[in-house]
């Protein structure tokens, strides 16, 4: 697990300051998304305030 | 009231499961599943499961949660590892605790299979080609259906 600290703001602007082939790979199909651990639908009006943690996770395989 | 707990040191399934039985000594019956690291020789060497900690104990609460609204239970318990783990080692204990064997059965059944293909854990398994990711079986999106008939 990759942690990373950024600058509060929207999702776009967040991804855009990383790795391009790392923003590629976090917006992928089977990736989901959850915010202070709760899973979001749509990715695309998220917009982080200061403190909140936005996670990317793969599929999961499980117990 | 459920016991959920996860763990990266282990634990002893015995102790546990004679701590469980004691603690409800009007359950009737007490159904308990231990999912260990499989040998097999040429097979894995070693398993590790990652969690989340803003995630997967609170999805297991939730798990345990709904299995408790739908079986009258006498407690439950659903204990799981994480971290690096070898052949023989426990990775998962549930027990289910109630006054008819039934609902027991059935119960530790159910909180199994969510636990199996939707709890979140990610796996990936070391065998002499290395480290790989292990994907969910197609068999546990079919044994969670059952549920939902």
């Amino acid at each position: 697990m990759l942690e990373m600290p950024v600058e509060p703001g929207a999702l776009a602007a967040v991804l855009a300051k990383l790795d391009p082939a790392l923003a590629i790979e976090l917006l992928g199909e089977r990736v989901r998304l959850a915010l202070n651990g709760r899973l979001i639908g749509e990715a695309g009006n998220v917009v982080l305030g200061p403190g909140d943690e936005l996670a990317f996770l793969p599929p999961v395989s499980g117990g | 009231m459920a016991d959920v707990r996860i763990t990266e040191t282990g634990f002893d399934p015995v102790d546990e499961l004679a701590r469980f039985n004691a603690a409800h000594r009007s359950a009737g019956g007490i159904v308990s599943f231990l999912g260990q690291v499989r040998e097999e020789a040429g097979a894995v060497e070693a398993l590790e499961l990652r969690q989340y900690a803003a995630m997967t104990l609170p999805g297991m609460t939730t798990l345990a949660q709904m299995t408790e609204r739908r079986w009258p239970l006498v407690g439950l318990l659903l204990l799981h590892r994480y971290g690096v783990m070898h052949p023989g080692d426990p990775i998962v204990l549930v027990a289910a605790a109630a006054r008819h064997r039934r609902d027991a059965f059935e119960a530790a059944d159910f909180a199994m299979d969510h636990l199996k293909s939707e709890s979140w854990f990610w796996k990936r398994e070391k065998t002499s080609a290395g480290w790989r990711w292990v994907e969910p079986r197609a068999g546990d999106h079919t044994d969670l259906a059952r549920w939902r008939a």
